[in-house]
């Protein structure tokens, strides 16, 4: 009989206590990879978006626009290959107000070639007429090039809302007030999770003509560069040229911009941390008085393995090995759980968050978190029964 | 007959490192728990406190916040000369027509930036919000490029201190006061002279309106006669209720991620009560066979170690609200307010209630975790109990 069958049937012993202590440490590492997966989606959403595009938006703030007159000094700075417009709309479905979800208004010749490689086009309507398209554009998107009220809605946003291809659908404008009709002509699909996969686009020229009442102005633009490598440099030239003027711009990489609503959140990623510590330390301490339970109930047993030549080492081992085994046990059943049924639900926060998950480095942490536990509550007991001495281990009748 | 008691508490003192380790497992639950509630209680409290009953707020028809809302001089004219306006001892009608601006700014000692709310006032505002107060320096200047600031906002930002000067647009600010505003979200806020910070940022428009109502009751009534006019196009909220609106959503969901994640965590600390308990039952089994021999009827024993659970839960229970009071209420976080889409810095705001709910859910995770050991206890077989001697 070697030693580590003895720690399993130390641990069959209390089936009962031993499946309770992993119960509870499984329920603790998924909770930890919970929280740790909130925290590695909002790392995943500091990856939104790429490195080798610039965004410029208002230096005041995202929520100033920047004029339209903006938009060929900037095209014609040397390294930039495209400028797209993306200006937020901030519409509600009247019919249940308290559904988010995003929606933007896009120069489409630029915008759709621009992001190619990050959606496609999966279903559209059919073309009314044939009209010339720009040659970099699906040409999938012909029909909602071709009528100004047109849209384009991701597909889990079509099944979220129940639409249909071709449906108009109407939206209460909170910034750009009144009712606001679209027609959906054509369904996407995010490639990656650097795109948004849940929002709905339409053309900035709808929005401009029938809600900004000529002022000439975008939210935020777009630039795509022909050498990634001078991004800093780029992103320097443009404020430089609007410096000193009655809206100073902001450019940034794509990433960055996208790190600045992560960064909104404020504390909470740290109140996430305290609360995994304080989960994880009130497991320790229910694996701790277990492993108690166990060696006190077993102190003659000690004795005898000891007055059969068994070294305290040895018996310091076997304990240890025990508690490991149980947390190290509840650990994987707990982080897997957590990776697999948390990938599973797609849970984006209502869009405003890329799908959550669970990254394997977390899992891994969390398992190594189990499996320490398991070594730290052990200690004490495992201490203990090394140093008894076969007398008074022996001596005690209970 | 049922079983003094003082027999559980004499028990549970027997197996003091038992008995506190899962106490304190069950205390870190409760603390988690209370921890949550604090932390939606505190942001709603911060809003919720912002707005007065007294006072109506107006914005631009279907704006759902100031930022997206924009109120010309004319109908902010028309507001301020309505009869159902309260007047200052001046003579003055209370109201302060708002420019409500949303602005980056770094943070002070970490990287990254949020956006701060800055907020041009009338000189009526501070009568108008009698909740805020200039604590440090003086008010600012009409006319002149000076700001006061709330006072979490200084810990919070960089350049926003006394003294310090900011750049708004194209023009250089100064910071001349502080302000406390009883912890509402006005203290995450940037506040200065409407008529100086109106043209550095959106021009010739208001955000908002908000005006002392003479008779508050009249409030249903002022709301159709404004959201009717055809010269105005606006929307009437009491300002409290607009701000309890703002909070309403995020508080929510804080709320619901707090009790998702203790409901899982107390399943933890619930297997770990009944270890104990299932420990303690099956070291007293001679015990118990004695007091069943004594009279004592199975029921009486099930009681007696249900109580002793909830005795061990409850001072657990009592951990965690001690944790809670001393580590958790006051200490001062920060979100953003996606409605508004500024960051409003709060307190974590352990309430007297949310504490006795903790106890409660202590007292049912000890019912839950000392149920099947004192059912094992109550039916122990007698004979096989008192053989072990």
């Amino acid at each position: 009989m070697n030693l580590l069958s003895l720690v399993l049937v130390n641990l069959g012993r209390n089936k009962r206590r031993t499946v309770l202590t992993l119960m509870s440490v499984a329920v603790a590492l998924f909770l930890f990879c919970a929280l740790g997966g909130v925290l590695d989606t909002l790392k995943d959403a500091v990856q939104f978006g790429s490195e080798s595009r610039l965004a410029t938006r208002n230096a005041i703030s995202l929520v100033f626009p920047i004029p339209l007159a903006y938009r060929e000094k900037i095209a014609a700075v040397p390294g930039i290959k495209r400028i797209a417009v993306q200006n937020w709309f901030g519409g509600r479905d009247p019919a249940d107000p308290h559904k988010f979800f995003a929606q933007f208004a896009v120069d489409p010749e630029n915008f759709f070639p621009m992001y190619k490689n990050e959606l496609t086009i999966v279903d559209a309507s059919p073309p009314q007429a044939q009209i010339a398209l720009p040659a970099e554009l699906d040409p999938k998107l012909a029909a909602f090039m071709s009528e100004q009220t047109a849209c384009v809605v991701s597909e889990p946003l079509m099944k979220k809302m129940g639409w249909k291809l071709g449906q108009t659908i109407t939206l209460a404008g909170t910034i750009y007030p009144g009712p606001w009709p679209f027609t959906i002509r054509a369904v996407y699909r995010a490639i990656g999770q650097a795109f948004g996969g849940d929002a709905l686009f339409f053309h900035f020229r709808y929005l401009e003509q029938k809600g900004m009442g000529g002022q000439g102005q975008a939210g935020v633009y777009k630039l795509e560069l022909s050498d990634p490598g001078r991004a800093a440099d780029i992103a320097k030239q443009v404020d430089a040229m609007f410096l000193n003027s009655s809206a100073a711009t902001h450019t940034e990489t794509e990433r960055a911009f996208a790190a600045g609503f992560v960064s909104m959140y404020g504390n909470i990623p740290f109140v996430l941390r305290v609360i995994g510590l304080a989960v994880v330390f009130a497991i320790l301490l229910v694996a701790a008085n277990t492993m108690v339970m166990a060696v006190r109930e077993r102190t003659a047993e000690m004795g005898v393995l000891k007055t059969l030549g068994f070294g305290d080492g040895t018996v310091f081992g076997v304990v240890l090995a025990e508690a490991a085994t149980i947390t190290l046990g509840g650990g994987l059943l707990g982080s897997l759980l957590a990776k697999l049924s948390i990938d599973a639900s797609h849970f984006n926060g209502g869009g405003a968050l890329p799908p959550m998950t669970v990254h394997w480095s977390t899992v891994w942490v969390g398992i190594a978190v189990a499996f320490t536990i398991g070594a730290v509550s052990g200690l004490i007991p495992a201490w203990q029964a090394s140093r008894l001495r076969i007398v008074d281990a022996l001596r005690r009748v209970d | 007959m049922a079983i003094p008691i003082s027999y559980n508490v004499r028990n549970v003192f027997q197996r003091p490192v038992s008995t506190l380790t899962t106490a304190v497992g069950v205390g870190l639950t409760v603390m988690i728990f209370i921890g949550a509630l604090a932390l939606a209680a505190g942001f709603q409290a911060a809003l919720v406190e912002t707005g007065s009953s007294d006072n109506v707020i107006v914005l631009r028809k279907g704006a759902d916040s100031e930022i997206s809302s924009g109120l010309t001089r004319d109908a902010a004219n028309i507001l301020k000369a309505l009869p159902d306006v309260a007047l200052a001892p001046d003579g003055h009608p209370l109201a302060s027509g708002e420019v409500a601006v949303v602005n980056n700014m770094p943070r002070l000692g970490q990287a990254g930036s949020s956006n701060v709310m800055v907020r041009g006032v009338s000189p009526e505002a501070l009568l108008l919000r009698d909740h805020v107060r200039v604590v440090e320096g003086r008010m600012f200047a009409p006319g002149t490029a000076e700001l006061i600031v709330g006072k979490r906002i200084t810990k919070r930002f960089a350049g926003v201190g006394l003294g310090q000067t900011v750049r708004f647009g194209a023009r250089e600010f100064t910071v001349v006061g502080l302000f406390d505003a009883r912890g509402a979200s006005f203290e995450s806020e940037i506040w200065g002279d409407n008529a100086v910070l109106m043209p550095v940022f959106r021009g010739e428009v208001f955000q908002s309106v908000t005006f002392r109502m003479k008779d508050p009751a009249r409030f249903k009534a002022i709301k159709k006669e404004l959201e009717t006019d055809p010269r105005l196009g606006v929307d009437v909220h009491r300002e409290s209720e607009f701000y309890a609106e703002q909070a309403g959503l995020l508080a929510g969901l804080l709320r619901f991620m707090g009790v998702f994640i203790t409901l899982i965590m107390a399943v933890g600390a619930v297997f770990g009560a009944m270890n104990t308990m299932y420990a303690a039952v099956g070291a007293r089994s001679r015990e118990i066979a004695t007091l069943l021999v004594l009279g004592f009827r199975p029921w009486a024993i099930m009681v007696s170690f249900m109580i002793e659970s909830v005795l061990i839960s409850l001072v657990g229970g009592a951990i965690g609200c001690a944790l809670a009071s001393a580590f958790i209420n006051g200490v001062e976080t920060s979100t953003t307010n996606f409605t508004s889409f500024s960051e409003v810095a709060f307190a974590f705001r352990v309430t007297p209630m949310a504490l006795l709910i903790g106890l409660v859910f202590a007292a049912l995770m000890g019912v839950a975790g000392g149920f099947f050991p004192a059912l094992r206890a109550a039916r122990q077989p007698l004979a096989g109990a008192l053989r072990a001697l």
